[in-house]
């Protein structure tokens, strides 16, 4: 059988949809409950949001392409997603990315073979005041990045987990 | 659904012009002929404005407008060519060029890039002077010109846009070069809002955005369906039609004006020829399709120019004597029925069996041989099929020549097995086979029924109107057992058990009546006999159904409800109603649903039985149907008859011929003695082919006239070589009624003659001299014995045809019918028990079979299966049976089975497909190396004489190995 969300997300996309005057409006959130449940959205996981909001697969393959959010493949334990928009990148964020593509030895997009570390670009994260920023999952940023600050910053995470 | 919009006034340019309300700047300026350049924008499609070539300044405005969107008002001073606007658009271009493969393929083939057309304009591009090398000198080299930033920490590197695998040739038809696509969106657009198809979208971001198909698959591997509307809009190299013949500049070739040779929706086309090759075809702005095209009409062109086609007429050699079939797998040399990869026929093992011939030698032999059987054995031994894919002037022709000439009237083709149930139902019930309203009118309906239509495949174009009018606002209720891909776009699917049609349409009614949603004023004008369908339906409660058909209770309740409330509510129907022992009874129920409403004579309601083949709606007004001269006036109605006699100048036989299953088992019981066949391929289109073989091996005299040797020419004596469809002239008239004129776009090959003239020689030699200069000539001929074509003339067809009926050749056509009266007086309700189907399914052959067709093919596959884009899509039979089904039966998708019924077995791959339903299986006809109408059933309606297409029972099982590999070596 193809993916399906459990009975208790299922519960929640429904309640989702009441928020909003058409089904193609709660795209966003889906995706989120569909992250959530699934880790990333593969493609049977965008089929199956397509079918469930009466989309086609193509204008969801749109969507979740376009915000650097939502993860199209699986990712590692700790997901470092350097923004590399326009002020961080006048402050060095591309040093940021050097330093760990160097020190994780991969690049970016990549995830190291143990399946720890991930490594993306996204774009301004809003913090613009404390470039360069990055973000670590869906939680804490880190801010006015160095690339000591991030060497640190890796040997930290690697040690938890 | 127009409005009326006030008229607005503004100047462009300096000069004043008034408009209507909601046009937009780029339009008006259109209509002062001046042009403001556009990359992102298509009239056809809705304005996006992504592109921002078509800036203009409007006065007021702080920026540039975009023209292409951006809606007149009154006193709006609007100009459109500045210094300023040069250099905004000259910028634009630049920074586009700077991504783009210069030239392009586009560009490189047709000159015609819209990008490096400005390019051009604006001194950005040399202006090539024909040479077609590919040059990039001229261009900026990419990514080069861009600007060195310096930060604390050195020089920013703008990753330049690379994209991977720019170029996708996984589609059969479409060649996709993403590095030059400028991200304009007509794609997508083309695909959503003109075809409704919704495969392609934007994915990626920035620099890496790109368009993808579906899941970012490549093109073939996506659910594309191949329609080229996306190729059709594409301004640059990007989308790009592969060549199917020869690959030359469109520039180089001429035009002409035609229509699609497939289906009853009879889109306009245009041929774009050269050394009288069809280099391609483009969709044509007409009311019909307003330049929409499917894959077939796009693409399926080369089956005309195939090595294949007949080019001498032909004669059977002796030893070829007593008659039967050549193939090796027709004959069944072992008895049973053989898989033979390949499909169509094997000229190797046919052709020996002839030596080509004069056409003297032929006709003579012809005339004789019919004359001889006519004057042994009384006209009524011979009989004629004519085809619904010949014109008008030829089908007139045809029915001509077997009425006064042999003297009979055993004249019919394929509508017979088709639509004849409708036909004899509407003909029954208000006194006129054809549709009430234009299919076009969907948009004008509040609810609309499209019910036993696989629409999507059978009229591609028909139902991209009705997926926008869903979209629009129109409630879709789509009725089928096996789930059309329409029922995606559908507000309402039903699907219940194959046959139960009668019992499903009777509890609508019986619901309607209940709850009081009868339009009781039009029953009492405009019907007669209510009563009797009111006792009829009253046993029909929706409880009573359920268990008839399985569908629940309440959605019987629910879908009355709908369709009784409506305001305009339309009925839309295919073979799913017609070709069953019961197609009568099912179209009874559909006109007495819509009568009992009241929803005819008005724009959005009415009855619409979509026509299958490109003509099958005008050879039968040009009465290529046993009962009917032209206009469907009686051969038994004394008057009528007696004016044919006048104009054709011999006496008729005033008794109605028989039909064509009827003039099969008259040839099997040598009643039925010489039959001419034009363009008809009975072998297999029609039930139960193994008794169609015997009857046809059974004739005394056989003449086939083909574009190709078919299954049926294997029984010929004499073969004749025709002009295929672009090949000659003549009139076609689609499902709305609308009659075109189809153009000659190329010369026939070799000796091959168009159909009038061969059947002109044949009545000559029989002693009927039959001589026209044109098919207009015909035309007027056929026009003038016709009360409904009275007002038609070429001239007042011209590039978009025109609807009948079309009296006064002074008015246009009538597109809505039946507004005060019907044909026949008043509306009669007939009212229908259900039946169950002729032969269930039981302990031996459990599973209901169905048959149809798919997109890209076309009835027996004479053409579609050598139009090479075609073939590629679909290339071989195919039986459809539900996972669960497949899992009971230990089956594989695709593997092998033997599909066997009580009258044949054929042996093909599985598709596994949750469309068709669980306990049923569907089968394509158009593949004769397993022919389902080996299979089918040939019991008959007993008012339309249709036979059970949809309907017999059969079983399946599994090849084993070493019998799969013996029929593979033996073929
Ligand atoms: S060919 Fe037709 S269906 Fe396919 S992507 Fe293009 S527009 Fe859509
Ligand atoms: S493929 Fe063609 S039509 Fe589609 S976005 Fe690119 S340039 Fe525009
Ligand atoms: S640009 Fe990086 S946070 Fe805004
Ligand atoms: S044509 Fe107007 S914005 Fe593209």
């Amino acid at each position: 059988m193809a993916v399906q969300f459990s009975q208790e997300t299922y519960r929640q996309f429904e309640e989702v949809l009441t928020h909003y005057p058409t089904k193609r409006a709660a795209l966003l959130p889906t995706f989120w409950l569909a992250q959530e449940e699934f880790g990333y959205l593969s493609p049977e996981v965008m089929e199956y949001i397509a079918q469930l909001l009466d989309l086609s697969p193509a204008y969801v393959a749109a969507v979740a392409s376009f915000y650097t959010m939502f993860d199209k493949e699986p990712k590692g334990k700790f997901h470092l997603q350097v923004c590399t928009n326009l002020s961080c990148t006048l402050v060095g964020a591309q040093q940021i990315v050097e330093c760990l593509e160097q020190k994780l030895g991969i690049k970016l997009g990549e995830t190291t073979p143990d399946g720890k570390f991930s490594l993306s670009e996204v774009e301004c994260l809003g913090s613009c005041g404390t470039a360069p920023v990055l973000q670590l999952n869906t939680g804490d940023y880190y801010e006015n990045l160095t690339p000591e600050r991030v060497t640190q910053l890796v040997e930290e995470l690697a040690k938890q987990a | 659904m127009s409005t009326m919009h006030a008229p607005v006034t503004l100047t462009i340019d300096g000069r004043p012009i008034t408009v209507s309300e909601g046009t937009t700047i780029w339009e008006a300026a259109r209509q002062l002929g001046i042009d403001i350049p556009v990359l992102c924008h298509d009239p056809r499609l809705p304005p996006v404005a992504v592109c921002r070539v078509c800036a203009v300044e409007v006065k007021g405005a702080r920026v540039a407008q975009a023209a292409c969107i951006r809606r007149v008002e009154a006193g709006m001073e609007v100009r459109t060519h500045t210094d300023q606007l040069t250099r905004v658009r000259r910028m634009l271009v630049e920074l586009l060029l700077a991504d783009h493969p210069i030239p392009c393929a586009k560009h490189e083939k047709n000159r015609d890039c819209a990008l490096e057309l400005l390019g051009e304009q604006y001194g950005l591009l040399p202006v090539s002077s024909g040479e077609r090398e590919r040059t990039r000198a001229a261009a900026p080299a990419p990514h080069q010109s861009r600007g060195r930033l310096h930060d604390r920490g050195g020089t920013i590197r703008v990753r330049p846009r690379v994209l991977e695998d720019g170029h996708d040739l996984s589609s059969p038809v479409i060649a996709v070069d993403h590095h030059a696509c400028i991200l304009c969106d007509r794609c997508i657009r083309g695909c959503d809002e003109i075809q409704n198809n919704e495969v392609i979208g934007r994915t990626g971001k920035g620099a890496q955005t790109r368009i993808g198909f579906d899941l970012n698959l490549p093109m073939g591997q996506s659910t594309c369906v191949s329609c080229g509307e996306c190729a059709a809009v594409c301004p640059t190299g990007a989308l790009m039609h592969k060549p199917l013949t020869i690959d030359v500049p469109l520039s180089e070739t001429k035009a002409v004006d035609s229509v699609c040779p497939y289906c009853g929706v009879g889109c306009a086309i245009t041929y774009h020829v050269k050394d009288n090759t069809i280099v391609q075809v483009s969709g044509r702005e007409s009311p019909v399709n307003h330049g929409r095209l499917c894959v077939k009409g796009r693409y399926g062109f080369d089956y005309a120019l195939h090595p294949q086609r007949l080019t001498v007429p032909l004669i059977r050699r002796a030893e070829f004597y007593p008659k039967g079939p050549l193939s090796k797998d027709v004959r069944g040399e072992d008895g049973r029925w053989q898989r033979k990869p390949g499909g169509i026929v094997d000229y190797a093992e046919v052709l020996p069996a002839f030596r080509e011939a004069s056409w003297e030698e032929a006709l003579d032999l012809v005339a004789s041989r019919l004359k001889q059987i006519k004057d042994r054995y009384g006209p009524g031994a011979l009989a004629g099929f004519g085809s619904a894919k010949c014109s008008n002037e030829e089908a007139y022709l045809f029915q001509k020549l077997v009425r006064a000439v042999f003297g009979t009237n055993n004249v019919d083709h394929c509508t017979r097995l088709c639509h004849a149930s409708s036909v004899a139902a509407l003909q029954e019930t208000i006194g006129s086979g054809a549709v009430s309203n234009v299919f076009a009118d969907i948009q004008y309906a509040d609810v609309a029924i499209v019910i036993g239509s696989n629409t999507t495949e059978n009229h591609p174009v028909a139902a991209t109107f009705f997926k926008q009018a869903a979209k629009r606002g129109t409630t879709l209720i789509v009725i089928d057992p096996r789930r059309p891909a329409l029922a995606d776009h559908a507000h309402y699917y039903i699907s219940y058990k194959p046959g139960t049609d009668v019992a499903f349409l009777n509890g609508l009614m019986h619901v309607i009546i209940a709850e009081g949603l009868i339009d009781a004023d039009f029953i009492a004008r405009r019907t007669e006999n209510f009563a009797a369908l009111q006792e009829t339906v009253k046993h029909y409660t929706p409880e009573v159904v359920e268990k008839l058909t399985g569908v629940p209770a309440e959605q019987v309740r629910t879908i009355a409800r709908v369709y009784g409330r409506a305001k305009n509510a339309m009925i839309f129907w295919g073979m799913g109603i017609s070709q069953h022992t019961t197609g009568t009874d099912n179209a009874r129920c559909l006109i007495s649903l819509c009568l009992m409403t009241g929803n005819i004579g008005r724009p959005g309601t009415g009855l619409h039985p979509l026509r299958g083949q490109n003509n099958v709606q005008g050879a039968s007004d040009s009465g290529l149907i046993p009962m009917v001269y032209t206009d469907y006036q009686r051969v038994d109605t004394p008057q009528v008859r007696e004016k044919f006699e006048k104009a054709w100048g011999v006496a008729l036989d005033p008794k109605p011929g028989l039909t064509v299953v009827e003039i099969t088992h008259g040839a099997l019981h040598g009643t039925i003695k010489g039959m001419y066949m034009m363009g008809e391929n009975p072998f297999l289109s029609d039930p139960n082919i193994n008794k169609v073989r015997k009857a046809l091996a059974n004739l005394e005299f056989l003449v086939v006239q083909d574009i190709f040797l078919t299954e049926t020419a294997e029984f010929a004596d004499v073969i004749l070589p025709a002009a295929s469809f672009p090949e000659k002239e003549g009139t076609y008239t689609n499902t709305d009624r609308r009659v075109q004129i189809g153009r000659k776009a190329i010369d026939p090959p070799g000796q091959a003659r168009p159909d009038w003239q061969i059947i002109c020689e044949i009545a000559t030699r029989m002693g009927y001299p039959m001589h026209y200069h044109s098919p207009e000539e015909i035309f007027r001929e056929l026009v003038s014995l016709s009360p409904n074509l009275a007002g038609l003339s070429y001239a007042k067809l011209g590039t978009s045809g025109e609807l009948w009926p079309c009296p006064d050749p002074h008015a246009p056509g009538q597109s809505v019918l039946f507004t005060d009266s019907f044909p026949k007086g008043k509306g009669k309700f007939v009212p229908a028990e259900f039946m169950p189907a002729k032969e269930l399914p039981d302990a031996e052959f459990p599973f209901v079979l169905n048959t149809g067709r798919v997109l890209e093919h076309w009835h027996t596959g004479t053409m579609t299966r050598r139009a090479k884009a075609l073939d590629a899509i679909e290339p071989e039979p195919f039986v459809e049976i539900h996972p669960e089904d497949l899992s009971t039966l230990g089956l594989q998708d695709g593997d092998w089975v033997r599909v066997s019924s009580r009258r044949g077995t054929i042996v093909l791959k599985v598709r596994s497909g949750n469309r068709t339903q669980k306990g049923s299986v569907f089968i394509p006809f158009h593949f004769r190396e397993a022919a389902a109408n080996l299979l089918t059933l040939d019991e008959l309606d007993p008012y339309g004489k249709i036979p059970e297409f949809k309907f017999c029972a059969v079983k399946v099982e599994k090849v084993r190995e070493q019998e799969d590999l013996a029929a593979a070596s033996a073929a």
